[in-house]
C-alpha cells in the first residue's frame, strides 16, 4: 500500500468508525457463500457437505458501499491475508480459497472479507478475524438470506456490477414456503446457498451453475426427491421423476430448448410456492397463450372456477405432462372428457363430434401424405403438393388448439378449411400418380414406335444388302 | 444416289448451293468392315446426343430464368407446369450423361485403335478439345438448376480450380465472378453454357467432322497389317442406316430413363446452409476428385493438391499431343507402350470412379 492510499485509509477509519464496521460487513454480501462451509442440506459448494445444522441470530446487516469501489481501484487487492493464510494451512481450510476460482463474485473482484468481514490487510490472525473489525465468520442457515441480501437487495450497490440484476430476491424469498418456514425456525428448508452453492458460485447463465435451466430440476430434486429428507413434511417426493417423464423435460434436456419449463418456471424460484388453483392457468398460459385465451372464454372456465379445479392440469396433469394426443379428446378410454361428462349430456356429444372432426382431418391428411409420398418415390416432382400438406398440417395444429374452446361449432370453422387444404394435397397426389401412369403408357407407346422404326431400318438394310440387290 | 439426283428439287438446290461435291462425297464415302467396325458408331452416337442436347437445351431456354432468385423456381416450373417440361429437362440431363459416356468410349477406341496417326492428328486434337468443351458444358450446366448439391459441388470444383499455381486465384474469381459462389456465378455459368461453349463447340465440331470426311475412317494398324484389301460398305445408305438404328435405340433409352427415372431437382441452394455430407461431383469428374482426396497434404515440399492439379494439367497436354509423341505408330509399327498407357489410364479412371462412389 503506498503512502497516499495508507493516509486515505486512515482518514476513512478515523472519521467513520461506525461506517467502517458497516462497510466491512457489506463485503460480506456475496462472499457470505464463500467462506462458510454451510450445513445446509442442498448446497453445492465444493467444500461443503449436505447436513442440516442449527442457526444463529443473524448479525446486523452492513450497508454496502465502499468495498466494491475499493476492489475496483485495487487499493487493498495486493494484500489478502485471508487467502494467504488459508492457502498455507492447506486441506479443508484451503478448500474455500481454491473453490473460489470459478466464483462469479471473485471474478468481479470481491474477496473473503467482502462477505466475512475482518481486515485482510492484517498479518495477525486474531486481529484480522477480530469481530470488532467486522469479522463474522461462518453464517448459519438462518442468517444466509439477510447476508446475501445485504448486497443483493441493494439496487444502488448491485447496479455497479449488473444493472439488470433483480434486487428483490430476498424479499421474494420470505414470501416463499422456504422463507416462511425459515422464519418459523425450520432449518432444513432451502436458503440461497442450497441452490446457488457457496465458494464457487457460478452465474445463472453458466451451464455448470446448479441453477442453469437444465440443472434446476436436479437441484430442487436434491431435497424434493429425497424421501428421507422430506419425511417430516408429508409432501410428495415424486415430482422430479414425473417431470423427467414429461414433454417439458424432453424439450429442455434432450432438445436443449431452454425455454421449456422446469421447476422454477411454474413455482417461482426465490418465491417458490406450490401454484394455487387460480394461478396454474396463468403459469401455463405464459407460454401456451392461445390455449389459455381460448380456455378463458370457454364454458369450462366458470365451471372449473366454481368447482375449484386447476384449469389446465385437470386434463393435462401437472408434473408429468405428456405430449397431448387426440385420444385425450372424445369419449374413448383415454379421453379426459369422460372424467366429468357422461353419456346423454350435450357436452358428451360435443366431445364425440369434436373428436370425429379431428379424426377425419387426420385421416384425410394421412391419405394425402401417403399418396404424395408414393408419387415422390416414383420420381415425380411434388413440391407444390408438399407445400399444401405443410399448410394442412399447420391447420390441423391450429384445430387442436381450437379444441380448447370446447365448442364443436368453433372447431368446425377451422376444420373445414383444413380439410379443404388436405383434399387439395390429396388431389395433387392423385394427379401426380395419374401423370406417372400417363408417362409410362406414353413411354410404352413411343418404345413400340421406336422398335417398329428400328425393325424397318433393319429390314431396309437387309433389303439393300441382299446379294444381287 | 442416281435415284435422288433425278429428283428435280435436288438438282434445283444443287444448282444454287453447289452441292455436287457433297453429293459426290456421300456417293464415294466408304466405311471399312473389319472386327473393330463397331467402334465407328460411337462418334456418330455422341453427335446424335449432342444434337439432342441442343434441341432440348433450346426448349429449356424458353422457360429457364438464370438468377439465384428464379433459377430453381423456373426449373421447378418446367418440371411441374410446362407441358412435357419434365420430359425435356430429364432428357437434357440424361442425354448429357450418355453423351459424355459415349464420348469416353469414342475417344478411347480412337486412342487404342491408333486412329490419331497421320494424317489425322488434327482430327484427334479437335476431338480432345471437344472432350474438354463437353466437360465444361457438364460443369457449367450442373449449377444451373441452383439446387443444394449443385451449389456445393460448384463451390468445391471452383476451389480446385483456385489451386492451380500462379493463375489459380484469377481462375477462381473468373469462374465465380467474385470470391464466393453467388447468383453472379450462376449468371456467368449460364453465359458459358448457352453462348460461349456452344459457339466454341460448333466451330471445333465443324472442323472435326470436316476432317473426318476429308480423311475418311481410319483402319487400325493391326487390321492393315493382316489384310491388304479391307472390305468396305457404302456410308450412304448402308452405314448411315445402321447409325440411325443406333440413334433410335438411344432415343428409346432416353425416353425410358426420363419417364422411369426423372432427373431429380433436389432442394434449392442456400448459401448460408452447412454443406451436406459427402459432396461429390458428377461421375465424369469423380476420378480426378477422388485422386485429389487421396493425395497426402504434402508430397516433398509441394502441396498434394497442387501437385495433383498439375499432374492432371500435364496429363491433358500429353493427351492432346499423343499423335506427335507416338512415333512408332506413325511409322506403322506396333507400339505396346502407348496401348499400355491407354489401358492403364482407363483402369485408373474406372478404379478411382468406383472408389469415389464407395467412399
Amino acid at each position: 500500500m503506498n503512502t497516499n492510499q495508507f493516509q486515505h485509509h486512515r482518514r476513512w477509519r478515523a472519521g467513520r468508525s461506525l461506517a467502517k464496521l458497516a462497510a466491512t460487513l457489506m463485503f460480506v454480501f456475496s462472499l457470505i457463500f464463500v467462506w462458510s462451509p454451510s450445513a445446509e442440506p442442498t448446497a453445492s459448494g465444493t467444500d461443503g457437505s449436505e447436513t442440516p445444522s442449527g442457526v444463529n441470530p443473524a448479525p446486523a446487516p452492513a450497508l454496502p458501499s465502499e468495498p466494491a469501489m475499493r476492489t475496483e481501484s485495487g487499493e487493498k487487492e495486493k494484500k489478502d491475508t485471508c487467502v494467504q493464510c488459508h492457502l498455507e494451512m492447506g486441506d479443508e481450510l484451503a478448500a474455500p480459497v481454491t473453490a473460489m476460482q470459478h466464483d462469479i463474485h471473485a471474478q468481479r473482484g470481491l474477496s473473503c472479507a467482502d462477505c466475512h468481514g475482518g481486515d485482510p490487510t492484517e498479518e495477525d490472525m486474531d486481529r484480522a478475524m477480530d469481530p470488532r473489525r467486522g469479522f463474522v465468520g461462518r453464517p448459519t442457515p438462518g442468517d444466509i438470506p439477510r447476508f446475501c441480501g445485504k448486497c443483493h437487495s441493494n439496487a444502488e450497490f448491485m447496479k455497479k456490477y449488473n444493472p439488470r440484476l433483480r434486487v428483490d430476491q430476498e424479499a421474494e424469498y420470505f414470501t416463499s414456503i422456504h422463507g416462511k418456514r425459515l422464519v418459523q425456525g425450520d432449518r432444513k428448508v432451502a436458503t440461497c446457498i442450497s441452490c446457488h452453492g457457496y465458494h464457487g458460485i457460478r452465474a445463472v447463465s453458466d451451464p455448470q451453475a446448479p441453477v442453469y435451466p437444465t440443472n434446476v430440476a436436479r437441484t430442487c430434486g436434491r431435497c424434493h426427491a429425497n424421501a428421507g429428507y422430506l419425511q417430516s413434511y408429508a409432501i410428495p417426493h415424486d415430482q422430479l421423476e414425473k417431470w423427467q417423464a414429461s414433454v417439458h423435460a424432453e424439450a429442455l434436456l434432450k432438445k436443449n430448448d431452454l425455454s421449456a419449463p422446469t421447476c422454477n418456471d411454474c413455482h417461482g424460484n426465490h418465491g417458490a410456492v406450490p401454484p394455487g388453483v387460480t394461478s396454474v392457468a396463468n403459469v401455463c398460459g405464459a407460454c401456451h397463450t392461445r390455449q389459455a385465451e381460448l380456455f378463458r372464454k370457454s364454458p369450462h372456465k366458470p365451471a372449473f372456477d366454481e368447482m375449484g379445479l386447476g384449469e389446465c392440469l385437470v386434463c393435462h396433469g401437472n408434473h408429468e405432462i405428456h405430449h397431448p394426443s387426440d385420444e385425450m379428446l372424445g369419449t374413448g378410454d383415454e379421453a379426459t372428457c369422460v372424467a366429468c361428462h357422461s353419456e346423454g349430456e350435450p357436452a358428451y356429444q360435443a366431445a364425440e363430434t369434436m373428436r370425429r372432426m379431428i379424426d377425419e382431418m387426420v385421416q384425410e391428411l394421412n391419405q394425402a401424405e401417403a399418396l404424395v409420398d408414393r408419387a415422390a418415390r416414383a420420381g415425380m416432382e411434388v413440391s407444390r403438393a408438399k407445400f399444401e400438406l405443410n399448410d394442412a398440417h399447420d391447420k390441423l395444429i391450429n384445430a387442436r388448439v381450437v379444441v380448447h374452446t370446447f365448442s364443436a361449432n368453433e372447431l368446425q370453422k377451422v376444420i373445414e378449411p383444413g380439410l379443404e387444404t388436405a383434399k387439395k394435397a390429396h388431389q395433387m397426389g392423385v394427379e401426380a400418380l395419374n401423370e406417372l401412369q400417363f408417362r409410362r403408357k406414353g413411354l410404352a407407346a413411343s418404345l413400340v414406335v421406336i422398335f417398329l422404326a428400328v425393325m424397318g431400318l433393319y429390314l431396309k438394310i437387309r433389303q439393300i444388302e441382299r446379294p444381287g440387290a | 444416289m442416281e435415284a435422288i439426283s433425278k429428283h428435280g428439287w435436288l438438282t434445283w438446290l444443287s444448282d444454287r448451293l453447289g452441292l455436287d461435291p457433297l453429293i459426290a462425297l456421300a456417293r464415294e464415302k466408304e466405311v471399312p468392315i473389319h472386327r473393330h467396325t463397331i467402334w465407328y458408331y460411337f462418334g456418330g452416337m455422341t453427335l446424335f446426343l449432342f444434337i439432342v442436347q441442343v434441341a432440348t437445351g433450346v426448349l429449356l431456354l424458353l422457360y429457364y430464368r438464370p438468377s439465384a432468385e428464379t433459377a430453381f423456381e423456373s426449373v421447378q416450373f418446367i418440371m411441374t407446369e410446362v407441358s412435357f417440361g419434365w420430359l425435356v429437362r430429364s432428357i437434357h440431363s440424361w442425354s448429357a450423361n450418355l453423351m459424355i459416356a459415349m464420348l469416353f468410349v469414342h475417344m478411347f477406341s480412337v486412342y487404342l485403335l491408333k486412329a490419331y496417326r497421320p494424317p489425322r492428328e488434327l482430327t484427334w486434337i479437335t476431338g480432345v478439345l471437344l472432350f474438354f468443351i463437353v466437360l465444361a458444358f457438364g460443369f457449367s450446366g450442373y449449377l444451373l438448376p441452383w439446387n443444394k448439391l449443385a451449389f456445393f459441388a460448384t463451390k468445391v470444383g471452383t476451389e480446385i480450380a483456385g489451386v492451380v499455381p500462379v493463375i489459380g486465384h484469377f481462375l477462381l474469381r473468373f469462374l465465380r465472378g467474385g470470391d464466393e459462389v453467388t447468383g453472379g456465378t450462376l449468371t456467368r455459368f449460364f453465359g458459358f453454357h448457352v453462348a460461349i461453349l456452344p459457339a466454341l463447340a460448333t466451330f471445333v465440331l465443324t472442323v472435326h467432322i470436316w476432317l473426318v470426311q476429308r480423311h475418311g475412317m481410319s483402319v487400325p494398324p493391326s487390321v492393315e497389317r493382316q489384310a491388304q484389301n479391307v472390305k468396305t460398305m457404302k456410308f450412304f445408305p448402308n452405314f448411315l442406316l445402321r447409325d440411325a438404328m443406333g440413334w433410335l435405340i438411344a432415343l428409346g433409352a432416353l425416353a425410358a430413363l426420363a419417364a422411369l427415372f426423372p432427373w431429380e431437382l433436389g432442394e434449392k441452394a442456400d448459401p448460408f446452409a452447412p454443406a451436406p455430407a459427402g459432396i461429390k461431383p458428377e461421375w465424369y469428374f469423380l476420378f480426378m476428385f477422388q485422386t485429389l482426396r487421396l493425395l497426402p497434404s504434402h508430397i516433398l515440399f509441394i502441396e498434394g493438391e497442387v501437385l495433383g492439379v498439375l499432374a492432371f494439367g500435364l496429363g491433358a497436354v500429353f493427351w492432346l499431343l499423343v499423335p506427335f509423341l507416338d512415333k512408332e505408330s506413325v511409322r506403322g509399327e506396333r507400339n505396346g507402350l502407348f496401348t499400355l498407357i491407354g489401358v492403364v489410364i482407363l483402369l485408373y479412371i474406372a478404379v478411382m470412379t468406383v472408389v469415389g462412389y464407395l467412399s
